[in-house]
């Protein structure tokens, strides 16, 4: 019965296909514990891929609600974040471990 | 300070309630200390491993090693509820029989134990690593590290505090009715790790069909609000899930529903499929 679980547990959500690398690039940098550009402009209705570079030596938290994105960044490196395809709006981002300094927004248009 | 206390506090909220949850679930299945014990202290020694590595996790699979470590991590931790809540369907009742009989231990073998014990550690690794991380960026910054450090400490009690008063808030549920209440929650909670899980998928780029946003109900209800956070930990509230998520998240429940229904004893209908 084990073995009949994890199978149907695996079928359940592996469903794995190739991953394709469409999307466009786009840079955001934290410095300080802040991000620029603070406003970043993006196509809407696309899927997007934004190189965010740490350049911190302390680890952040790339996270957005609205986005649907939570990513550690180590300190010193950089990570690719896949968000979209987004409709035409205002969309809130903001670093978890400096919340009150590391701020901004993706606009997608 | 305060400010640490809050994030550590929310990261280690996350895995307690799981662990408050998973423990009341396998009241009076003997041995459980042990096995809770070990799933705790293997997952903080995995948070610091994951915490080390965090760099190569990161850029591992293009770019995508973070997202589809979590992806493993919650689908894991979700097969392993399935097999728990299937296991209690079958045994649940002897086990609630004998607490009410004896008080406390039962005879019962130990089956549960290893998924439970893998539920919650990799419940405290996920959310450890984050700790780990951002509690060594304190410490790497230097100066008001100490405060910051204190912050992070207290943020750590106090998650303890709210897993135990999560364990004793249902273990105040009459024994009769605390292994059904605990089996939904169970299915709830492994159905938004599910959804979760998937939208980690999509962040990879391996899952992106069925992208689209459904519904927004930020206006109501907030994830980044404490209740709304609460709730995505408990039932998987997201403001807005995309329709993969959806589909998932039903698709979890329902095969949690089958297989209980499988593995329940004492059938009116005999099914062969559920002996072991």
């Amino acid at each position: 019965m084990r073995k009949a679980l994890l199978l149907i547990g695996l079928t359940g959500f592996l469903v794995i296909g190739p991953a394709v690398a469409r999307a466009d690039d786009y840079v955001l940098t934290i410095k300080d514990h802040r991000f620029t550009p603070t406003e970043l402009k993006v196509p809407a209705n696309k899927r997007v891929q934004i190189t965010v570079v740490n350049d911190d030596p302390t680890p952040e938290e790339f996270e957005s609600h609205e986005m649907k994105v939570e990513k550690v960044i180590p300190g010193k490196s950089k990570a690719t974040v896949r968000i979209g395809p987004l409709k035409p709006g205002r969309y809130p981002f903001f670093g978890e471990f400096h919340e009150a300094t590391a701020k901004g927004t993706v606009i997608a248009e | 300070m305060l400010g640490a206390l809050l994030i550590v506090f929310r990261e280690v909220l996350e895995a307690g309630l799981i662990v408050g949850i998973v423990m009341a679930a396998t009241r009076g299945v003997p041995e459980r200390g042990r096995w809770v014990t070990i799933g705790i202290a293997g997952g903080v020694l995995g948070a610091a491993v994951v915490a080390i590595f965090a760099g190569a996790i990161s850029e591992a699979f293009q770019g995508s090693g973070q997202e589809l470590f979590n992806a493993s991590v919650l689908g894991i931790a979700v097969v392993m509820l399935m097999w728990h809540n299937a296991w209690m369907a079958r045994h649940g009742r002897e086990i609630a029989d004998e607490i009410r009989r004896v008080g406390a231990a039962v005879s019962e073998g130990s089956k549960p134990l290893t998924a439970l014990a893998v539920v919650i550690g990799l419940a405290v690794l996920r959310e450890g690593s984050e700790v780990v991380l951002f509690l060594y960026g304190i410490m790497a910054q230097g100066t008001s590290g100490s405060a910051l450090l204190v912050g992070g400490i207290l943020g750590i009690a106090a998650g303890a505090a709210f897993t135990a008063l999560t364990y004793f808030g249902l273990l105040a549920i009459p024994s009769r009715h605390i292994f059904s209440v605990t089996t939904w929650l169970i299915a709830l909670l492994a159905a938004g790790m599910a959804a979760q899980s998937v939208q980690f998928l999509n962040n990879a780029g391996v899952v992106e069909a069925l992208g689209q946003t459904v519904w927004d109900t930020s206006w109501l209800l907030s994830e980044g609000s404490l209740v709304g956070r609460l709730l995505h930990i408990l039932v998987g509230y997201t403001e807005r899930p995309t329709e993969m998520q959806l589909l998932v998240y039903v698709a979890v429940l329902v095969v949690m529903y089958i297989l209980m229904r499988i593995a329940r004893p004492s059938p009116p209908r005999p099914m062969p499929a559920a002996a072991e």
